[in-house]
């Protein structure tokens, strides 16, 4: 026989290009020639255009709405305010996290963006000439823009809707504007071993309010169909069916008759969890007037009145002995979640997987508290491209593990080594409760040191520190290193739901008879290419090579149920789910395979891409053949056909992990801090594609450079935003952004399938420490413990001027 | 409101409209003429997402009005690749060097670059991180945008070269 039809194991392997190949994306031919189908590329005949007339204040009473004008526009057909919703019960929706959300501000408004009255024309002009001439007269109120005075006395009251209900979502509200309380762990044996600690040292570490800013904003297409009665709505929804199930419970209408659909969505990062105003007017105003109603918010609208990020502001006290031994960890955080709480957590965790913050150390004992509070800005605390406040927890922790070190007079690295949980100690419970899966810190960080001689970059920077004591030099050296440990993939459904709905995730997989498949999953790319990677999980799975498998996700009429993408779980619960979908279509070809060998089940086995006879490979079925057979042979005992769905729920989390070095090196007297190297190793478990993972990681880590080093949504005393549009938030390009440098370990997970833990947020949970301890180190011989992000040059000119060492 | 009659050649065909003289171009394109490539990211000309190419320059479509347009010879991303289909050289590098992720910025990024190798064949990687500044991507961190870019410059000019 030729090469060809007797390929070796090796060509065969490389035809599947399946688990570890760096396959090229299947997405790119579309996106590249400008044939993606965006939300806002969808035009349907008749459709009108949705857009909302937003608040100027803060907190204001609406006196009086005069709608006369606007109408008057033409090509303007309607304009709806709380009034016309009420009648629907459709003026408040619920929130993820067990609150209410105004969708039309009802008499008041409590942050500057709140949508108010919602104008449906016959293009975006006319819609856009309308909401200029809505007259809206308000009575100005005292805004509460800072947390810290939310719980005072005076505070101004802000939910004058729930003034009453002093037992909240998550229990009792302590104060008008206080939302929960909410703590994990052992507080009073952690205050008793912080009292016998030799060290302790508390800082407050304050993550300020960002937006996940993906480029393309949010928006929905509602289309009514009176006939068949059927709501079909395009989105840009990161969970399609925990949307579908949302409108069910909202509307009339019965959630078969209701179809979502996410189409290619142009980044995500948690901006698109949230339910909008937008998609509620859309959908009421279709079902009313019965033609489709396109929403598409602008930049400036994303920016203020979408779904923010972080704005925790945590209190954190460790202890240790002299020799660097930690003993204890304290929390307390002050979580701003604006004027509704809408943060995207599964219900059992108002403050998200915050009790990671033990991070990647055997700590004791620990505890830690969290405080919800309301004040008039912007509803929402979705994770910005982490687990559910992951990133806070692990900011909190890389840093307070910095504030020690400098305390013990000890290298960081070294104090990270010293207190890493260590390797024969996983699967390992930690303080506040969960059980990390795997891990290997100490090899990971070693390498991580080695890589970037480490030893050498300290001694530089001793002789640096020398050279500007010596006026040779005006710039700073700062070296961060950061280790991060991330609990991704929720959930187990024993503990994890959004509005009742189990986080587990499924796949459901077709054959068709000559060897190709469709695959279906509950969640859905948003550039992370999961039509490329979840093929090549299914392509080792079925031994059909990946470019005959296609992937589909976002039609909830076509999909299986899923809770969709973000917390990293698209790998390790729907790819759990397209793995165990693989393996009951395998068992079935094995009974196939066997049949048409003339052997007993048990007498073939799974070579690559065919079930062989045991003992004699020379006679085997390949997959494709057995595709065949599956749809043309009667098969005693065996159904016709070769369909699986699986619906998986995780037993665990997974924790990836890695470690992060950054260089820089500071301008005192600019305050510009350059970026002169930066190293990333990051443990995922198995790669399922290199290629995808270190895009991931190149992305997620220049997010961590925008968080890090300027990116706020500020606002001033009156309530107004000051970072609400591209001029003033920031997005690094091209020119700010730093080469990145890529590494790995490989630490399957022991309970995931495949063994894959899930990366697409690692980088920003890591990168986030690694940059701001930079630039806390390069100060931290002057005696800095803590300076707060963002690290723009204005601040670290601040930094710099406070220690005195400005010209 | 009145309207203004504009001709223009985009992607090589003749294009006669009336318009409102206020309608942006990138408007014009993706509402008018169905030319759903160019993407609108941030309206206030930061992001770059709806570069077109007009008379030999690149420019923000949406700080662009269409009547200002008018007589010009405009390029899109749907204009990029050869009249048989054929892709350009950028096209291919991007899929090859994983030079894009949710693909929305990816039009304007190409078309960006794709008038940058006619300004300069040959550039650094700090000209091209300078050159493709005024478009913003948020997935890819602009590392395999700029290897994609260097590779379709190094494909570009060997066929050049082979011609000469």
């Amino acid at each position: 026989m030729d090469a060809q039809s007797n390929p070796s194991t090796a060509e065969r392997v490389e035809k599947l290009q399946g688990l570890g190949s760096c396959r090229k994306r299947v997405e790119d031919a579309r996106f590249t020639q400008g044939k993606g189908n965006y939300i806002d590329d969808i035009k349907l005949p008749g459709m009108l255009f949705g857009d909302f007339v937003r608040s100027s204040y803060g907190h204001a009473r609406i006196k009086s709405i005069d709608k006369d004008a606007a109408l008057a526009v033409p090509g303007v057909i309607a304009i709806l305010t709380a009034d016309d919703l009420k009648p629907f019960n459709l003026h408040y929706m619920p929130t993820l996290a067990g609150d209410v959300q105004a969708v039309l501000a009802d008499e008041k408004v409590l942050f500057q963006g709140q949508e108010i009255a919602f104008v449906v024309a016959e293009d975006r002009y006319a819609a856009a000439d309308a909401v200029e001439l809505v007259e809206v007269e308000y009575e100005e109120l005292p805004a509460l823009v800072d947390p810290f005075k939310a719980m005072n006395e005076d505070a101004p009251l802000l939910r004058e809707d729930i003034k009453d209900k002093m037992e909240g979502a998550h229990g009792p509200r302590k104060h008008h504007n206080h939302i929960f309380y909410w703590d994990e762990g052992d507080k009073d044996g952690t205050d008793k071993a912080l009292a016998e600690s030799d060290v302790v040292v508390e800082e407050l570490i304050s993550y300020p309010r960002v937006h996940p800013n993906p480029l393309e904003t949010c928006g929905c297409v509602a289309s009514m169909d009176k006939i068949n009665g059927k709501l079909t709505l395009w989105g840009t929804f990161q969970a399609p069916h925990a949307v579908r199930t949302v409108v069910a419970l909202i509307t009339p209408l019965d959630e078969h008759n209701i179809r979502i659909i996410s189409p290619d969505i142009g980044g995500g990062f948690g901006n698109k969890v949230g339910v909008y105003p937008g998609y509620i007017c859309a959908a009421a105003a279709s079902i009313v007037i019965g033609v489709p109603i396109k929403w598409v918010e602008d930049k400036i609208e994303n920016l203020t009145a979408t779904a923010f990020a972080r704005d925790y502001h945590m209190t954190g006290k460790i202890g240790a002995t002299k020799d660097g031994i930690i003993t204890a960890l304290d929390c307390h955080v002050l979580a701003d979640h604006g004027a509704f709480d809408a943060c995207a957590d599964p219900t059992k965790f108002p403050a998200g997987f915050f009790s990671i913050c033990t991070g990647s150390y055997d700590i004791p004992v620990a505890h830690c508290g969290v405080d919800g509070v309301y004040t008039n800005k912007a509803p929402g605390g979705v994770a910005y491209r982490c687990s559910f406040r992951v990133t806070e927890a692990a900011y909190m922790i890389e840093r307070m593990i910095d504030v020690l070190a400098r305390k013990l007079e000890m290298d960081p690295a070294e104090l990270r080594m010293k207190n890493f949980i260590k390797k024969d100690q996983f699967p390992y419970t930690s303080a506040l409760g969960w059980e990390y899966d795997s891990g290997d810190y100490h090899a990971a960080m070693e390498k991580a040191l080695d890589t970037v001689d480490y030893k050498t970059l300290r001694t530089e920077q001793a002789e640096s520190r020398g050279a500007f004591e010596r006026g040779e030099t005006r710039s700073l050296m700062g070296v961060g290193v950061a280790f991060f440990t991330e609990i991704v993939g929720a959930g187990p459904v024993k503990n994890c739901d959004i509005l009742g709905l189990g986080m587990f995730d499924s796949c459901e997989i077709r054959i068709h008879p000559t060897g190709s498949a469709t695959a279906r999953l509950g969640t859905i790319s948003q550039g992370q290419g999961h039509a490329t990677t979840f093929a090549q999980i299914l392509a080792t799975e079925i031994g059909l090579p990946a470019e005959n498998i296609t992937v589909e996700e976002g039609d909830t009429d076509t999909a299986p149920y899923g809770l969709g993408t973000y917390g990293s779980r698209s790998t390790p619960v729907a790819g759990a789910a397209a793995a165990m979908a693989g393996r009951k279509i395998r068992a079935k070809a094995q009974m196939i395979a066997a049949y048409l060998l003339e052997v007993h089940d048990d007498d073939v086995e799974w070579d690559i891409d065919r079930f062989q006879v045991k003992g004699n490979p020379e006679k085997f079925k390949t997959m494709q053949e057995i595709c065949f057979a599956a749809y043309n042979q009667a098969i005693p005992g065996l159904e016709p056909g070769l369909e699986a769905v699986s619906y998986y729920d995780p037993p665990n989390m997974t924790y990836p992990f890695g470690a992060y070095i950054c260089v820089v090196d500071v301008d005192v007297d600019t305050g510009v801090v350059d970026i002169r190297r930066f190293y990333a190793l990051d443990d995922c478990g198995t790669r399922i594609n290199p290629m995808v993972i270190e895009g991931q990681v190149h992305g997620g880590l220049t997010e961590a450079l925008a968080i890090a080093m300027g990116q706020e949504i500020a606002y001033d005393d009156m309530g107004n935003v000051k970072g609400g549009s591209l001029m003033d938030y920031f997005l690094p390009t091209a020119v700010e952004t730093p080469e990145w440098e890529t590494d790995h370990t490989t630490t399957p997970s022991p309970h995931h399938p495949i063994g894959a833990k899930g990366v697409g947020e690692s980088p920003n949970v890591g990168g986030v420490p690694a940059f701001s301890n930079a630039v806390n180190d390069a100060f931290a011989h002057l005696g800095l413990t803590h300076t707060q992000m963002p690290h723009d040059h204005w601040r670290v000119w601040k930094t710099a001027q406070s220690l005195g060492i400005t010209g | 409101m009145s309207k203004i009659d504009v001709k223009m050649t985009i992607n090589g065909s003749a294009v006669e409209k009336s318009v409102e003289p206020r309608t942006l171009l990138i408007h014009f394109l993706r509402e008018d003429l169905d030319m759903t490539g160019p993407h609108i990211g941030c309206d206030t000309s930061h992001c770059g997402a709806c570069t077109v190419d007009l008379d030999g320059q690149s420019v923000k479509s949406c700080t662009v009005f269409a009547v200002q347009a008018n007589g010009a010879d405009v390029t899109t991303i749907e204009g990029i690749a050869a009249a048989d289909g054929t892709m350009h050289a950028l096209q291919e590098a991007f899929r090859e060097h994983h030079g894009l992720q949710c693909g929305f910025c990816t039009p304007g990024m190409i078309t960006r670059a794709y008038r940058l190798l006619q300004d300069n064949p040959n550039p650094t990687d700090q000209e091209i991180r300078y050159g493709i500044s005024g478009n913003l991507c948020r997935c890819t961190g602009y590392q395999n945008i700029i290897k994609s870019i260097k590779a379709a410059a190094e494909q570009l000019n060997s066929v050049q070269e082979a011609a000469e």
